[in-house]
């Protein structure tokens, strides 16, 4: 496996008075509940541990109080830590002096914060050479740097406005330049979208994923919002009253819940933006293009079929014919070149199915899967994607084309 | 019917202070020399254009930093302190009383800024800023005479007492008040604490300090009159002599001027901390 760019080794926060007594009780295997009860402690996180590779979103999910916010500040050490490690690239945070930490935030470690935290005294230009102010760079070389960072996001030419005259979009989108301008290795993501309105946030996340693309950051994305957490994270853990319950792909999450918590949390979930085509995905009958439409009828008199995809030698799609055009054809003596139904609307293995409604309503035969190299996969009946939105897409997976 | 003798806290004060007098002598002759100096300084500058001239930079200055009719009250106010012969005496006064906000803020605002970075800082400046407002602001001058003699500088001394509280408190208060997320942000980025104060701190806080500064240009105002009783000159002195020699006339006139001078700037001084921001 690759080398992880952040490593969580039993990361502890206890709020309050007596952290010793309280982590005492943790090791006893107290709840968060119990432990305040006895000492008036909360633990804010209970022995966190988990790795992030370099270039993965790594989500952190879980409801409000869950002690989200509160890892992704002990990341950082914005909350000091009251036992574990944080290592990023093989060096503990939480051992660092003051100096060393400044260091390691002004060069690897950028955040983006939910309410934006933008400073209301300064311009969007000022706002994201901030980073680099600090690190005393000269002013026209972190100018030059800032720039490019807003071009990034998109904000050329609103160097000079201050934050207060931008939309929310906007101001976090200044967020995020400015924790992109000094470069970092680790973008730490605190529910950076959730103070913005649906279509604005389905955006961002949107241009994220863009950016991403090209930047390939190592990114913890804190959200209370799975459908979020679901359409951004390359892996998700799911926190409860401090501790990480499940730790997984967002398909493993949502097909193998951990737990009841974990369950109860996903089953509201729109299925339909977590599986895609590759989950409901049948077996179909090809026929070469070579053979006659008498050859093609019976098989699908056979196979009780109303439809046929031809493919040529390298399984490659190149339509598919309808029984009735086959028996017309017989009549006609005409090949099977002739009837081919050529313009079909296709899907890719990993095409959402929230994607794939439209073509599938403009088109009355199945889907055809294809995947990179036009190679013909399966086809997806109608039935299957009702099954699998019900629920039992388990039972549909069984037909997958392997 | 006393169970225990009464504690002989006036005593204890009074010697105290003589030990104070004895000891710090030098030191009291030197703040003595200096404050006088500043003050003189202070007068001549403001007495050296004549006063119509002065009238107009205050004109101007009102204009530029509120609205018109501040403007225009400032305006006709010095004309008519000018017209009814207190021009001398209220730039006296004037400048004893910005020489007494200038230590305020000297002393003030470091004060706060060291008392927003501890809670027990502030825990220990609380109760003595609390002191030092609800003393009656007469007891101030007795000491005060004792230490710095007779006449303007043992005023000054008791109105820089009276009016830095509020520069202390709010500058304490400004810094504190700004959002939680700010600081994290600040601290996020790798900021010292000197940067973080300097870059986030006192600009987002400067509404609030000015706030401050504006409450301790009125108290000492309020403060210098006061001082005449100590023999302070200026306004507070024209005031305390219709007292004693029961001048109904001469006493409101004195009176107004002060009011004239109090609104104007208290206006000025509030609208330079808006329009800062």
């Amino acid at each position: 496996m690759e080398k992880a760019k952040i490593t969580v080794k039993d990361v502890t926060k206890i709020f309050g008075k007596s952290p010793k007594q309280a982590t005492k009780l943790l090791d006893q295997g107290k709840s968060k509940s119990e432990i305040l009860k006895e000492t008036g402690n909360t633990v804010g996180v209970n022995r966190a541990s988990f790795d992030v590779y370099p270039g993965e979103i790594f989500v952190i999910m879980g409801l409000s109080g869950s002690g989200k916010s509160t890892l992704v500040r002990l990341l950082n050490r914005l909350i000091e830590p009251t036992s574990g490690q944080v290592l990023i690239d093989d060096e503990d945070i939480v051992r660092m002096k003051p100096e060393q930490l400044r260091d390691v935030r002004r060069k690897k470690l950028s955040m983006v914060f939910q309410r934006f935290a933008l400073f209301p005294h300064k311009t969007v230009l000022e706002n994201t050479e901030y980073g680099l102010e600090v690190q005393n760079i000269s002013k026209e070389k972190r100018s030059v740097k800032a720039q490019e960072s807003l071009e990034l996001v998109g904000l050329k030419g609103y160097e000079k406005s201050y934050p207060s005259e931008l939309s929310g979009g906007m101001q976090q989108r200044v967020g995020l330049a400015r924790a992109l301008a000094n470069d970092p290795d680790v973008l730490l993501m605190d529910e950076a979208f959730s103070a913005l309105d649906p279509l604005i946030r389905k955006d961002m996340q949107d241009e994220l994923l863009e950016l991403q693309e090209s930047m390939e950051k190592t990114i913890v994305f804190i959200t209370h919002d799975l459908d979020e957490a679901l359409r951004i994270g390359d892996r998700i853990a799911l926190m409860k009253d401090g501790s990480i319950v499940q730790i997984g792909t967002p398909e493993e999450i949502m097909t193998n819940p951990a737990n009841d918590y974990v369950e109860r949390f996903v089953e509201d979930v729109d299925l339909s933006k977590v599986l895609t085509a590759s989950h409901v995905m049948k077996r179909a009958e090809t026929l070469r293009a070579d053979r006659g439409p008498r050859v093609a009828l019976q098989l699908m008199r056979e196979q009780k079929l109303s439809s046929l995809y031809i493919v040529d030698k390298k399984q490659k799609l190149i339509g598919a014919i309808t029984a009735d055009d086959a028996a017309k054809a017989i009549e006609a003596k005409k090949e099977i070149a002739d009837i081919l139904i050529t313009d079909l609307p296709t899907v890719e293995p990993g095409t959402l199915l929230t994607d794939m409604f439209v073509k599938m309503a403009s088109s009355s035969l199945p889907l055809p899967v294809i995947d990179e190299n036009d190679k013909f996969k399966g086809i997806i009946v109608r039935g299957a994607v009702i099954g699998a939105l019900a629920g039992n897409e388990t039972e549909s997976a069984k037909g997958e084309v392997s | 019917m006393q169970l225990f003798p009464k504690i002989p806290l006036a005593d204890w004060v009074d010697s105290f202070v003589d030990m104070l007098t004895d000891n710090l002598e030098p030191v009291f002759d030197g703040i003595t020399s200096g404050i006088d100096w500043f003050v003189e300084g202070i007068v001549s500058i403001l007495a050296f254009p004549p006063a119509l001239v002065l009238i107009a930079i205050f004109t101007i200055l009102a204009w530029w930093s509120s609205r018109w009719p501040v403007a225009i009250f400032t305006l006709l106010g010095l004309l008519l302190i000018d017209n009814l012969g207190y021009w001398d005496p209220t730039i006296e006064t004037l400048a004893l009383v910005l020489t007494s906000v200038i230590i305020s803020i000297i002393l003030g605002v470091p004060l706060g800024i060291w008392a927003s970075q501890s809670d027990r800082v502030r825990g220990i400046i609380t109760p003595i800023l609390d002191f030092m407002q609800t003393m009656p602001a007469f007891v101030y001058l007795i000491p005060a005479i004792l230490f710095f003699g007779i006449g303007m500088v043992p005023g000054i001394i008791a109105s820089v007492i009276f009016a830095m509280p509020p520069t202390i408190r709010l500058t304490n208060l400004g810094i504190r008040q700004v959002p939680e997320d700010l600081i994290e942000a600040s601290n996020a980025f790798g900021s010292t604490t000197k940067q973080k104060l300097i870059k986030v701190q006192l600009p987002l806080a400067t509404p609030t300090i000015m706030a401050g500064i504006n409450q301790s240009i009125m108290l000492s105002l309020s403060m210098v009159v006061i001082a005449s009783l100590v023999g302070a000159p200026g306004l507070g002195a024209d005031v305390y002599r219709a007292v004693t020699q029961i001048k109904v006339g001469i006493g409101f006139e004195a009176g107004l001027a002060i009011v004239i001078l109090a609104i104007m700037l208290d206006r000025i001084s509030q609208n330079i901390g808006k329009t800062k921001n």
